[in-house]
């Protein structure tokens, strides 16, 4: 009973002095500086600013000169504006950005043509076939993007079959696009309204194959190009783009969008009384 | 002696059911779709335009490449357009529609029967010949035939191995072309022997079909350097390297090429259309195709112009039965669910096979026993239940460092796992993977 105490407290007491001098002999110096900038960070470790974990995003934050292409996406400008006063380093004002589904074919807009009856997986059914509609491009809506949101902001709607985004929940982490195997899902500019305009369709292929495997695909045929004011819409491929630095969301190539596979999100009701044929519903809520 | 290869391998029934009908002339169809991409390799470019007229056998695109072939028009007539369709690797391909007028063959092309055995032309004309005739590997792989008849510097060429397995249940187009064409393919064996400078040739087959066994046994002890060689039942018998490890006992090397283990392996379709095209001058424009399945009320093998939509075929054996679940390109365990019936059939269509809804349907996925079934079958001995689980979380140095791209994706895990995982499919996934991370680290 005697013994065992006094081993037992000696190991323990010459363990102490052991560990006493080494952490003497080996202390880290860390900035304290990073430990106060990790506290304001969003604490996600979601990786969309590129590093492994908020730590590391804050230590290279405070350590390097260049920060110009640190952003952390979560915490958007208002956290990037707090740490740099706090670090003394200056930042550029980054766009809110948010993630956007680029494609519109569900059941109602596209014929099935097959039934795909493999894994559940897109990233498999990408290199099996085409699709059960027959478009090369779009959407499988077997939700690989799903499971991958840190931040529950997206999810597979029942009815269409397409993946949603929830505006209020997405921060652009972007990890949902480098799942998709078809690059359907693009981080778009956003601002406080959430207001956007966007082709709803990826399919590069001829307008007549487009049009035929889906109702609402971009045809090519260049109507938006024309009528954008700002040139901020490109055509290539068949395939309209609107690239959002230079889109003054006036809206007009929205109203040319023959099929209209153009959308428009959270805008309010147009004044002009005569509406153009209703637009099909928007991916977006 | 019965050979076959040690490691995994399965018995699923084989149910040869079009086995006993003999090869039937389908008709030649109002239109044909020719992709531009039948083959392993670059795809081949498109020498004619909208409007011209061709012959039958003429060519109508071109082989872009050393690892490509060339495509001939399979009937006479008009091309209409070079567009975009649904083909049957289910994805939209570069085709060139010819719609047909009459059956005017190419003056060049010898069309009797009669068997031409004096081999005049020397090796370098024979590769030649199967590079103007297009002709590809008719297994299903559809790899270049010329290329594989370039042995390359410090290599040597020990034997030639002819692939006469078929062990994909249903599929009976190489047996039935064994059973009628067998001089001609001992012609095309000493054809290749002489084009690749091999001393001797063994030709397996496997025992399901006594009848080719014999028949090529009787005429082979008139060729003194060819051996047929019976095989045990078993698949993948017919996968390059189980027939080499089964045939001559040597392995190819990991990563390697059948010519590094000494062995080339040709199939017994391509061994007909070397012969075709070298004694015949006739391009690789029909094939041999089994249209079978439980429920098809006409079993056929039948001779088809390539080009032809499947839908015709079809129509040929009795139509599509009630209650069919999947037509497949192909075999049951190799190949591809196809989309669309007016997909045409391509140089490498073995077969169609129609399947029952109740057989064709997946079963639910369920977890994992550990019960190593998938490992015992492997024939080429990776884990399956591993790499799917690797393949699902990305895990890209593992997947390598598992020797995923070893797989040969025979689907021998996928067929034996109790718990119905789709080893398979995640496998193929991982190779995916891994081929990305290797592209984009060069």
């Amino acid at each position: 009973m005697f013994f065992p105490v006094i081993i037992l407290s000696s190991i323990g007491l010459g363990a102490a002095i052991i560990l006493f001098f080494v952490s003497k002999k080996f202390k880290v110096i860390e900035n304290p500086l990073i430990d106060e900038v990790e506290e304001m960070l969003p604490a996600a470790n979601c990786g969309g600013c590129g590093y492994p974990g908020c730590r590391k995003f804050a230590q290279v934050f405070v350590e390097s000169d260049d920060v110009e292409n640190l952003y952390c996406p979560v915490g958007g400008g208002d956290v990037m504006k707090q740490i740099a006063e706090l670090a003394g380093k200056i930042v550029a004002v980054q766009a809110q950005k948010v993630a956007v589904v680029r494609c519109n074919g569900s059941c109602e807009h596209t014929n099935k043509q097959a039934s795909y009856d493999g894994a559940v997986s897109c990233r498999l059914a990408d290199s099996t076939f085409a699709g059960e509609s027959g478009c090369s491009f779009g959407c499988f809506g077997y939700g690989d993007c799903v499971p991958v949101c840190d931040f529950d902001a997206i999810y597979i709607d029942e009815q269409t079959g397409l993946p949603v985004v929830s505006t209020e929940n997405c921060t652009a982490c972007g990890k949902c696009v480098d799942i998709c195997p078809r690059d359907i899902i693009e981080l778009r500019k956003t601002n406080k309204k959430d207001l956007k305009i966007f082709v709803s369709c990826v399919n590069k292929d001829k307008g007549a194959l487009a049009r035929k495997v889906c109702e609402v695909a971009c045809i090519g045929c260049g109507k938006c190009v024309k009528a954008c004011p700002h040139d901020a819409i490109t055509m290539v491929d068949n395939l309209a783009y609107i690239i959002d630095d230079k889109c003054k969301l006036c809206r007009k190539c929205v109203l040319e969008c023959p099929t209209h596979a153009i959308h428009e999100t959270n805008f309010p009701p147009r004044k002009i009384k005569e509406e153009p044929v209703k637009k099909p519903e928007v991916a977006e809520k | 002696m019965v050979y076959t290869f040690p490691k995994g391998g399965i018995h699923p029934p084989d149910t040869k059911l079009a086995a006993a009908e003999s090869i039937t002339t389908l008709a030649v169809p109002d239109m044909v779709y020719m992709p531009v991409s039948q083959h392993l390799g670059v795809p081949a470019k498109p020498i004619v335009a909208r409007g011209d007229e061709v012959k039958v056998g003429a060519k109508i695109a071109e082989a872009s490449g050393f690892v490509s072939a060339f495509i001939h028009a399979p009937v006479s007539g008009t091309v209409q357009k070079i567009d975009k369709m649904m083909c049957a690797s289910g994805f939209y391909q570069d085709v060139i529609v010819i719609k047909t007028n009459g059956d005017v063959w190419e003056e060049t092309i010898n069309r009797t029967d009669e068997v031409i055995s004096d081999i005049s032309l020397s090796a370098e004309e024979i590769r030649t010949k199967v590079l103007e005739n297009g002709i590809v590997g008719m297994g299903g792989a559809t790899f270049p035939s010329h290329v594989k008849f370039i042995v390359p510097d410090g290599k040597k060429a020990e034997e030639l191995i002819i692939n006469g397995v078929e062990c994909e249940p249903y599929l009976s187009s190489d047996h039935r072309l064994m059973l009628e064409k067998a001089e001609e393919i001992f012609v095309g064996i000493e054809i290749i022997k002489k084009a690749i400078g091999v001393p001797v040739a063994y030709v397996g087959i496997e025992k399901n079909k006594p009848d080719a066994i014999e028949l090529f046994s009787t005429i082979a002890e008139k060729h003194p350097t060819i051996t047929v060689i019976p095989l045990e039942v078993k698949y993948p018998q017919g996968g390059e390297k189980q027939l080499i490890k089964a045939v001559t006992g040597k392995e190819v090397p990991i990563g390697g090429l059948p010519i590094d283990a000494g062995s080339i392996v040709h199939n017994v379709g391509t061994v007909f259309a070397v012969y075709e095209a070298v004694q015949k001058n006739k391009p690789l424009i029909e094939r041999v195709i089994t249209v079978t399945g439980k429920q098809v009320l006409q079993q056929s093998n039948f001779l088809v112009r390539i080009g032809t939509p499947v839908q015709q075929l079809i129509d040929a054996a009795g139509g599509v039965p009630e209650d069919t679940g999947k037509v497949i390109a192909g075999g049951p365990m190799m190949g591809k669910t196809i989309t669309s019936l007016n997909a045409p059939v391509t140089k490498g269509t073995s077969g169609i096979l129609m399947m029952p809804s109740t057989e064709s349907k997946r079963e639910e996925m369920a977890n994992c026993i550990r019960c190593g079934k998938c490992i015992s079958v492997c024939c080429v001995g990776v884990e399956p239940y591993l790499l799917m689980s690797l393949a699902e979380h990305e895990m890209v140095d593992e997947l390598q460092e598992h020797a995923v791209m070893q797989c040969i994706e025979c689907g021998s895990c996928s067929f034996s796992c109790p718990a119905h995982r789709p080893l398979l499919d995640y496998i193929r996934l991982g190779k995916n993977i891994v081929r990305e991370h290797t592209k984009k680290k060069k």
